[in-house]
Formats: C-alpha cells, structure tokens, sequence
C-alpha cells in the first residue's frame, strides 16, 4: 500500500491540478514542488528502513510488496515492490523529479499542464522501476515515452517536434520488440505467468536455447534501443536538444536507466542461460559504444549535444560489467559482482551528474538561446557560481574519485578485467577521452575572453539565481557523498547485485 | 594486528585527521570562495602547521585505518598503513607544502583569488598524504587522481590567460591516460589475488603478475614525468610558481617514484618489469637530463631536471635500492622546491624566467643568490652535499656495464646543468629591456621567500650526512631496507669528482653550454608533439560524421523501407489478403451449409462479420500513406491492444 501511494500519488495531484481550472498557475507550481518534495521524502523513508536490513536475495524478495490481480488468466498483475536494486533508482528518480520541479517554477508557458505531465511522467518512472509483472512494467515503460514526447513536443525548442517525433517512433520500436520478448518470456514458462518473481524464481525456456536466445534478442533490441546502445543511438542527441532542460534531465537521468534496468531486472535474471551465452556480445556492445559515445562526443560543437553523447558512454560502460558478470566461465563470482554493483552505481551516478548537467546547460538557453560551444567563453568570470558548479559535475562525469562517477566506473573497470580484460582496457580509454572532452569543455566555456551570445549581453547581472542553484547544488551534493562516503548507496545494492551476479553463473 | 581495534586508537584518528583535516580545510576555503581570501593565506599555513604535527605524530606511532569503503571484496576499504617509507613521505611531504605554502602566502598577489589557490593547495596536500600512506588500490587510486585534478586547476588557475587551461588539460590528459595502468592494475590484482588489497600484488603470478606490472609501471611513468610522457611537466610550468614548486617538482611528479618502489616484488615477480625501469628511468635522467642542459628558460630548465632526477628514482626501483630511491626522492624534493621558490621569486620581482632576464637575478639579490647557489651545488651532485650520497646509494646498486655507464653520464648532466643555472644567476646583471617578459616586475624579493628557500637547500645539503656509513644505516633501518648495497668510498669519490669537475667547467666555461639553447634540445626534443590530441580529435570527427551520416540516416532509411513496406502491405491486403479472407470466409459458409443446414447460422455470421472487419481494416491500413506516422503508431498500439485481448482469451 505504502508503494502504490509512492507511485501513484504525483498522478492524483497531475488529475488534480487538470481538475481544477481555476488554480493559480503559481499555486500549482507550489503544489507541484511540494508533491515531488513529499515524494522524496517517502521514499527517504523507505529507503531508511531498507537499509536496516537489506535483502540478500535477489529477484524474490521484496520490501513493499502489493499485489492485486489483473488479469488472471494470464496472471498479470499489479505486482509492485522494491529491493537493493530497485530503491536506489526510485530514489535517484524521486530527487530529480524534485530538483525538476524547482527548476521549472520559473515556467511561464502552460505552467499547469506542464506540471501534470511531469507528475504524470512521474507515476510512469516509478512505477517502472517498482513493477513487479512484465505488463505492469510494460504499460508504465510505454507511459513514460507519451510523458516524454509531449514535454519534448510541447514545452522543447528548435526542431522540437520533428525530434519528439523521431524519440516517440524510435523507442516505440524498440518497446514493441520487448513485448514480443515478454510474450516470449510468457509462453515459455510452464506457469505461463506474467509475474516478475515466479519467471525469476523459475526461469523460463531453459531447455531450449533457441528459443530463449531469439527471446533475449529481442528484450535486449528493445532495451538496447532504451538505453540507448550503439547503433541505436541516434535518436537521443536529437531529443536532448530540442528538449526543455528539466525534460532533457529526466530524459537522460531516468528514462535511459530503464533500458539498463531492464537488463538487471528482467533479461538476466530471467535468461540467466541465454545471458551466459551471449555474454560477449553484450560486452562488445557496451565497448563500442563507451569509445563511439565517447569519440562522438569530443567533436561536438554544441555543448548539449556533447553532454547528450556522453550518457553514450556512460551507459556503455553498465553494458559492458552487465555483460562481463554474465561471463561467468572467465571470472569467479566475486569479481562478477564487483562489476555487478559498480553498474548500478554507475546508473545512479549517471542520473545525478547528467541530470546536472542537463540542467546546467538549461543554464545558457535561458540567457543565450544556444548551446554553441562558438557562442560562449569565459565565464567562470561573470558566472563564477555556473563555473564552479559545471565544474563539479564536469569532473563528477569523467570520473574523477571523490564523486560518484569513479565509485561506478572503478568497480566496473575492476570487477569486469578478470572475465574480459581486451575489452576492458579499450573501454578504460574512454575515461581519457571523456576527461579531454570535459576539459575542453570547460576551457571553451569557461576560461578565457567572455564571450555570449546577443541576448546575453546582461549576463554579467546574471550568474545563476538561487531557483537554480537549490535545483543543480543537491545533485552535486548527492554525488559527492556518494563519491566519499559511498557505503551509504553500496549497503542497499550490494546484497542484491552480488546475488544476482551469482545467479547468473549457477 | 597487535592494536584491538585500529580505528578507535588514538594514533588511528590521528592518521585520518592527517588526511581529513587538510581535505576539509581545503573544501571550506573553496567554497567560501572570494570572501575567504583575506584569510586563506594564515589559514592554510596554520593548517600546514598542523599537518606537520600530526605528520610527526604518525611518523613515530605507524598506525593503520580501515574505513569500510567500496565493493564488498577483501581490500575494497579505505585503508593507511604507516610504514618506514611512508613515515619518511609525510613528514616530507608536510614540510615541504608547509614551506611551499609560506612563501605562496607571500608571492601571491594581494588581490589574487587567494581562497581558490589555497583551497586547492590544501585538498591536494591531503590527497598526496593519501597517496603516500595507502595500503589499498581504492585508496590509492583516490589520492593519486584527486592530485591529477588539483593539479589541472592549479596550472589553470590564471584561468583568464589565454593558453594556462591548455596547459592544465596537456597536464591532466597526459597524466590520466597512463592512470588507465593503475586501473587495470586494480583489476589484475582482484583478479588475480582476489584482494584490492596492496599487499594482494605480492601474491600474484603469471599473467595477472604481468598485467597488475605492466598497469602500475605506466601509471608510475607518467606521473613521474618519464619518458615518453615527459612533456605534461613542460605544460605544467604555465601554473604559479608555488604549485611548480610544490606538485612539480617536490611531491606530486615524485609519487610514481614512490610507487615504484613502494611495488617492488611485483615488478620483480615479472622479471621483465624491473629491467624496464631500470632503462627506463635512466634513459629518462640521460635525456631530460641534455634538455635540462640547454633549455633557455630556467622553469623549463629546472621541469626537465626534476624528470632526469626522478629518473635515478625509477632507476633505484629497477636496481632494487629502495632507501637509495626514497633518499633521493627526499633530497630532490628540498633542493628543487628550494630552487624553484628562488625561481618563482625572481620571476616575481624582475618578470622573467628566461635565461636572458635571470642572469645575475643572485647578485641583484645576493641572499636569494646565495641560496639558488647552494641549491645548485645540491643538484650538480658536489661532495659532500646531499643528491651526491643518495645518488650514490642507487648507483652502487645499479649492476651491468650499459647500466652503469648510463647513470655515470646521466649524473655527470646534472652536474653540468646545475652548473648552467649557477652560472647564468650569479654571471653580469641581465640588461633592463630583458626584464619584464613574462609580468611586471615588483623589484622585491620578500625575505620570507629567501628564508624558504635558503631552508630548503640547507635541509637537502645537509643529507650528505648519508654518505656516513652509521647515518646510511640507521636509514635504511627506518626504512626496513637493511640488506641494500652501500656505496664503496672509492666510487664515491668518482662520482663527486667527476660531479665536481663538470661543475666547475661548465660554470667557466658557460658560453660554450649555452650555446646548446640553439639546438632541438630547447624545444624538448619534439616530446611534447607525442602529447597530441590530434589523432584522437581526427577519429572523434570521423565518428561523428558517421554517427549524423551513416547510422541516423540507416535508421531513417529502414523507417522509410518499413513505411514502403507497410504501403505494399495495405495494397496487398486489398488486392490478396482480403480476397483470401472473403474466400475463406465464403468457403466457411459453402461448408457450413454442407455440413449442417441450419445450426450454423452463427458461426456462419461470425465468419462473415470477421471478413468484413478485416476488409474495413485493410481500407483503414491504407490511410497512414497520406505520411503522418503517429498514425502508424495509434495503429500500432490499437494492435498491441487486440493481441493482449487475444492473449486473455486463448489463456
């Protein structure tokens, strides 16, 4: 019950604030900040009993279990519940829809709507990340891409529509291909169920390899495209740009983390034969795509694009700890589980620093309009607290120790050298490209001769206010104290990671 | 463990204030930013000051901490352990930034952003000790990399000069890429020994001995500034002279000596990799060693100096003379952060750092001169002075003919360009039109400054006191390094007096030495082209262009192929399908009516209502070519709907 209400309550306030047509604008934006700031609060709560006594097992145990039948003849369900895996996402999720929310009190188009469509988006995330049955994650995995594609299509800029466009199709495609892989899931079971925990506790298709290979095909097509991997990444620096800077902070910070999800929650410890099997393929998969994410990265010459490649990156590196604990021919199961846990690390992480970055680069649109790398310069000078703050989450995202970034990369790069060391340290030489794109960055930036575009004259008046920096500085915060004290995320994940890179290997 | 429980001991909080005191102060002056810079200055040495207490504090307790840390695998904590070697490196390390940090407090200008400069000073103090006081990789790798970023601010921190940033990115890239060692040396040893635990590289063998080598050998290259990673210390001479003095030359440059030396048995388990230290490091003192000769500007001069002495460091890790290398790690440490403080100094008070605008700076100021000279005579390896002695320590430990030769020559260089920098600061007063190159010129040198640098020079001459065979031993002793070879008198009085001559003959015969500032060696031997970003930058541009040309337009180019697709299909379904449908469902009627007459009259108008659906559905398939694909997508999901329908039927 204390689930569903964590999930379904921004919804009720979304109906809420349509309901009611003659709120003040300002008064939604109040209602709206104090519900995502109720929900972080919720789940700080959860996530303090969790951490009392986090669960060891992995994929049928959870905290906060509700079930209520759906549809029965397919034992579909409403089937919530969180473990060491799920919470810290929920949590991550919470936070930025929050810090979002804050961002956003300065909207002046269609405040109230956009509102809705937040707290809507926010029941969708959740949800996600809380569903327990394949439907229910399905429904809420598709909820998030209409969310999304009206934030994009109605509140971004630019090309916003033909790129809101280009997301909706892309991923839409790539959500087909999943209920494929879970009507597959469905029909291989013996119990022919929809259920999260019994496919897990009994995997389906495990005498038929065929079969459970062309059913991983298309779950990790579907989740691929999500997360996104290379080749299927095009859609994203589109998106991101034409993307309002909240919209782009949850795009990135929570909606790529589902397809990565996906492959923890669902692919592995569902497929865990098929996984083993294909194992090297995930792992090449994830190094072309942190180099290529990477590399593209660098040549960017728009600052939102280039902070849009590098979740490339970023997420290449999950895939390929996800895809060396799955090698479990070449590694023992301990370092399996080192890779295991700096993966969900690494998707929390990932969330906080882009999400601030986003966020940041919402930052120069508001004053300039463009995020041309040409248009600015210099302005650590005018903007010390921008400069600073992009600074931080610059280094945060190549990864430097004392941030959250290195607490999910050094486990990753640690834990996978055993079962896959060729591949890991090509992977690793992303981490000099992603520090010379940062660093160039920053250089064109922030350093040097200030330079802004027209609309920008005034910047000198205009470093960033407290609105946003109360949005930026808490992910900062959060990075930074999981980058010193990282036992505080590392208790709750690592029972479950660890379990479940054992699974994989039984 | 004897200690109970380390944590709660006294000298275990001790050690974690040592690093934690200085990491904190740091983070508070850099977040109070501008308002904190009347203060920064008092507040750093203070916090200096204390560090060095609590520095001595550990250096006679050795106690060790473990702070649950990362991943849930033996060695994955925080761990410090105090041994002889890093006992030695953090009063060294305290001391030096203690006298680094006086003389910043007065080289710095009063307006500068003094919070910011401190700031960072102070978090890379804290995390140098880390470095030198870690027994576990994430420990280590955490210091190490905190350093590499302190150290790109602290080059960039004139961010507002054009090309100071550039620098600190060569600086920090360089250093970073040869970081993907320890990295993947992290991942040997877990592999390997199941530990991230230094103690774990003992342990290994085969192929992870070599991989864990091989990662800990690069990574200790280019923070040592070795060749071929040399050029970044070129770079990083953009930064202020406090921070050359400090990270470049005295601490951060000399942890990849440290760690060398520090992982000994696996570099030995190798076989390969001790021998490739050797060479390397000597090769390094050789080459950087001729650049050091010929630079005309003294930073330059005295960036390439410190990679040549660093090179008897690596050297030492090669030939198995760990105290030789730690001596001389120490006595490098005063006599160049000594020298770059009367360097620093100079540039302060006259605006130059060439050559040209430096010379006679020692008699402008004779005090200061007197200091840069005995640190010359430090360098250059006289008797009975300081680097003579650990020098010959690693020396008498360095065996085979190539070998030796080669350190022979590469000490002999630093005796000649000691000997350069010695002439050009005590020879005839530069003209005035050479003053002012680089800044203005404040004409004053604050006896503050001289008195640091005089202190530091003293303190690393005074380590000749090692050529005494009892002090040598109880060294050694300290340093748990008791079985090492020590120096015969006779070699030792070669190498001073081979020291010595060269010496003096450069001093008298300066104008033949500078002359070398004509040749390749002053652009540094084309080094810093190896540095490059341009291959990299030229594959980010192809990868690129192939992601907006070849991936997107593949993805576009199938949306269209199914959108044709789908067209084909609606034509079909017309033309094929709904007539197979209308046959079907006709010849469903002809054999209903066969079968049974009558009953079937449902069934029968079922079939009929499907075909005619269908037919409807073929029409409506069609409508999407008008080319809005959201219908597609309505289509799809309505679709979806059916089989989920479908699916709670047939269940």
């Amino acid at each position: 019950m204390y689930l569903t209400v964590v999930i379904m309550l921004p919804l009720l306030v979304a109906v809420l604030l349509l309901a009611l047509p003659r709120l003040p604008e300002r008064a939604a934006m109040g209602i709206w900040v104090a519900t995502t700031a109720a929900e972080v609060a919720l789940v700080g709560w959860m996530w303090w009993r969790f951490a009392a006594e986090p669960s060891g097992s992995y994929g049928t145990e959870f905290g906060y279990e509700a079930k209520v039948s759906w549809i029965p003849t397919v034992e579909a369900g409403y089937h919530v519940g969180v473990d060491g895996i799920s919470l810290p996402l929920l949590a991550m999720t919470a936070v930025l829809f929050l810090v979002c929310a804050v961002w956003s009190l300065a909207e002046r188009r269609r405040p109230r709507t956009y509102a809705a469509l937040f707290l809507f988006l926010q029941t969708a995330c959740m949800g996600a990340f809380a569903a327990l049955d394949l439907i229910l994650f399905f429904v809420f995995f598709d909820l998030t891409l209409v969310g999304m594609y009206f934030v994009i299509a109605g509140w971004g800029h630019g090309d916003r529509r033909r790129s809101a466009l280009k997301f909706f199709i892309y991923t839409f495609v790539g959500s087909l291909a999943l209920l494929v892989g879970f009507i597959g899931l469905f029909l291989g079971g013996d119990e022919r169920t929809f259920d999260m925990v019994s496919l897990t506790a009994e995997p389906p298709l495990r005498d038929s390899p065929v079969a459970a290979g062309l059913v991983l095909l298309a779950i990790g097509l579907g989740l691929a495209i999500k997360t996104p991997t290379f080749p299927f990444h095009t859609w994203l620096p589109d998106a991101h740009t034409d993307a309002p800077a909240p919209g782009s902070a949850i795009l990135a910070g929570v909606l790529l983390k589902l397809g990565t999800y996906g492959f923890v929650r669902i692919a592995m410890p569902m497929l865990p034969d098929a996984w083993q099997r294909w194992a090297a393929v995930v792992v090449v998969v994830g190094v072309v795509s942190a180099i290529w994410g990477a590399l593209v990265a660098f040549a960017q010459q728009d600052a939102k694009r280039m902070v849009a490649y590098t979740s490339v990156n970023h997420m290449g590196y999950v895939l390929l700890a996800l895809g060396a604990a799955g090698l479990a021919g070449q590694a023992d199961a301990e370092a399996r589980g080192v890779a295991t846990v700096g993966a969900v690390v690494q998707m929390v992480s990932h969330g906080l620093l882009t999400g601030a970055l986003f966020l940041l680069m919402g930052v120069l649109w508001a004053r300039g309009g463009t995020y041309a790398f040409g248009r600015w310069g210099g302005l650590a000078g005018p903007a010390p607290v921008f400069a600073a703050c992009f600074g931080v989450a610059a280094f945060g995202s190549l990864g430097l120790p004392g941030l959250s970034g290195f607490i999910g990369e050094f486990q990753i790069f640690a834990g996978s050298l055993q079962a896959a060391p060729v591949a890991v340290v090509i992977a690793a030489t992303g981490i000099v490209i992603t520090a010379g794109l940062f660093l160039t960055a920053i250089r064109r930036l922030l350093t040097g001769d200030t330079v802004a575009p027209t609309p920008a004259k005034s910047w000198g008046l205009n470093d960033m206010g407290a609105r946003e920096v109360a949005a930026v500085a808490p992910l900062l915060a959060l990075s930074l104290l999981i980058g010193v004290a990282p036992r505080v995320l590392l208790d709750v994940i690592e029972p479950a990671a660890t379990t479940l890179a054992a699974l994989i290997g039984g | 463990m004897e200690v109970p429980d380390p944590n709660t001991s006294a000298a275990g909080i001790v050690l974690a204030a040592l690093v934690a005191f200085p990491a904190a102060s740091g983070g508070a002056l850099l977040v109070a930013g501008r308002r904190a810079d009347r203060f920064a200055g008092f507040v750093s040495v203070a916090v200096a000051v204390a560090a060095c207490g609590l520095a001595a504090v550990v250096a006679t307790g050795r106690p060790v901490l473990s702070l649950p840390f990362m991943a849930a695998v033996d060695g994955g904590s925080l761990s410090l352990a105090v041994d002889g070697i890093s006992a030695v490196l953090v009063v060294m390390v305290t001391v030096v930034t203690l006298a680094v940090v006086v003389f910043a407090a007065a080289d710095l200008p009063a307006d500068a952003a003094r919070a910011r400069f401190f700031g960072y000073i102070l978090v890379f103090l804290a995390a140098m000790l880390l470095t030198v006081t870690a027994s576990t990789v994430p420990a280590l790798l955490i210091g190490w990399e905190v350093m590499g970023a302190m150290s790109y601010a602290l080059i960039g921190y004139f961010w507002h000069v054009r090309g100071k940033i550039s620098a600190g990115t060569t600086a920090f890239v360089t250093t970073r890429t040869a970081d993907l060692g320890m990295y993947v040396a992290a991942g040997a040893v877990l592999a390997g020994a199941g530990t991230l635990d230094l103690s774990g590289l003992a342990a290994l063998s085969g192929g992870w001995a070599d991989v864990a080598a091989a990662g800990l050998f690069i990574a200790a290259l280019g923070k040592s500034a070795q060749l071929p990673f040399s050029a970044w210390l070129s770079a990083a001479m953009e930064g202020p002279s406090p921070v050359s003095a400090l990270l470049h030359s005295a601490t951060m440059v000399a942890a990849g000596g440290y760690l060398l030396i520090r992982t000994m048995p696996v570099l030995e388990s190798t076989g390969w990799a001790i021998h490739a230290a050797a060479w390397f490091g000597v090769i390094t003192a050789l080459v950087l060693g001729a650049i050091a000769c010929a630079h005309p500007d003294l930073k330059q001069a005295l960036a390439a100096s410190t990679a040549a002495q660093l090179g008897f460091v690596v050297l030492a890790a090669g030939v198995g003379a760990s105290a030789g290398g730690i001596d001389h790690l120490v006595g490098h440490a005063g006599v160049k952060a000594g020298l770059f403080v009367a360097v620093g100094a100079w540039l302060t008070a006259l605006g130059a750092t060439r050559a040209a605008g430096l010379r006679g700076a020692g008699r402008r100021y004779p005090a200061m001169g007197a200091a840069a000279a005995a640190g010359c005579l430090v360098l250059g390896g006289i008797p009975p002075l300081g680097l003579w002695a650990t020098k010959d320590e690693i020396l008498a430990a360095t065996h085979g003919p190539a070998l030796l030769t080669a350190g022979l020559a590469a000490s002999a260089l630093a005796a000649v360009y000691a000997g350069r920098i010695l002439a050009t600061v005590l020879g005839g007063r530069a003209p005035a039109h050479e003053l002012d190159a680089e800044e203005h010129g404040t004409r004053r040198v604050p006896a503050v400054a001289t008195a640091v640098a005089a202190i530091l020079a003293l303190a690393s001459a005074g380590m000749g006191a090692l050529a005494l065979p009892p002090v040598a031993h109880s060294v050694k002793e300290l340093l748990g390094a008791t079985g090492e070879p020590a120096p015969s008198l006779s070699s030792m009085i070669v190498t001073g007096g081979i020291a010595t001559v060269l010496f003096v003959s450069t001093v008298v015969w300066r104008r033949t030495v500078m002359r070398l500032a004509d040749t390749p060696l002053s652009e540094w031997l084309g080094l810093p082209r190896l540095l490059s970003a341009r291959p990299v930058l030229a594959a980010a541009r192809f990868a690129a262009h192939a992601d907006d040309h070849v991936l997107d337009r593949a993805v576009w180019g199938v949306a269209f192929g199914a959108r044709r697709l789908a067209a084909m299909v609606a034509r079909s379904d017309d033309g094929g399908i709904d007539r197979a449908v209308w046959a079907v469902a006709s010849g469903a009627r002809r054999s209903a009516g066969v079968a049974a007459r009558s009953d079937d009259e449902g069934i029968d108008r079922a079939v009929l209502s499907i075909a005619a659906g269908v037919r409807r559905l073929g029409r409506a398939a069609r409508r999407p070519q008008t080319g809005l694909l959201h219908q597609y997508f309505i289509l799809a999901a309505s679709g979806l709907a059916v089989l989920l329908a479908l699916l709670v039927v047939v269940g």
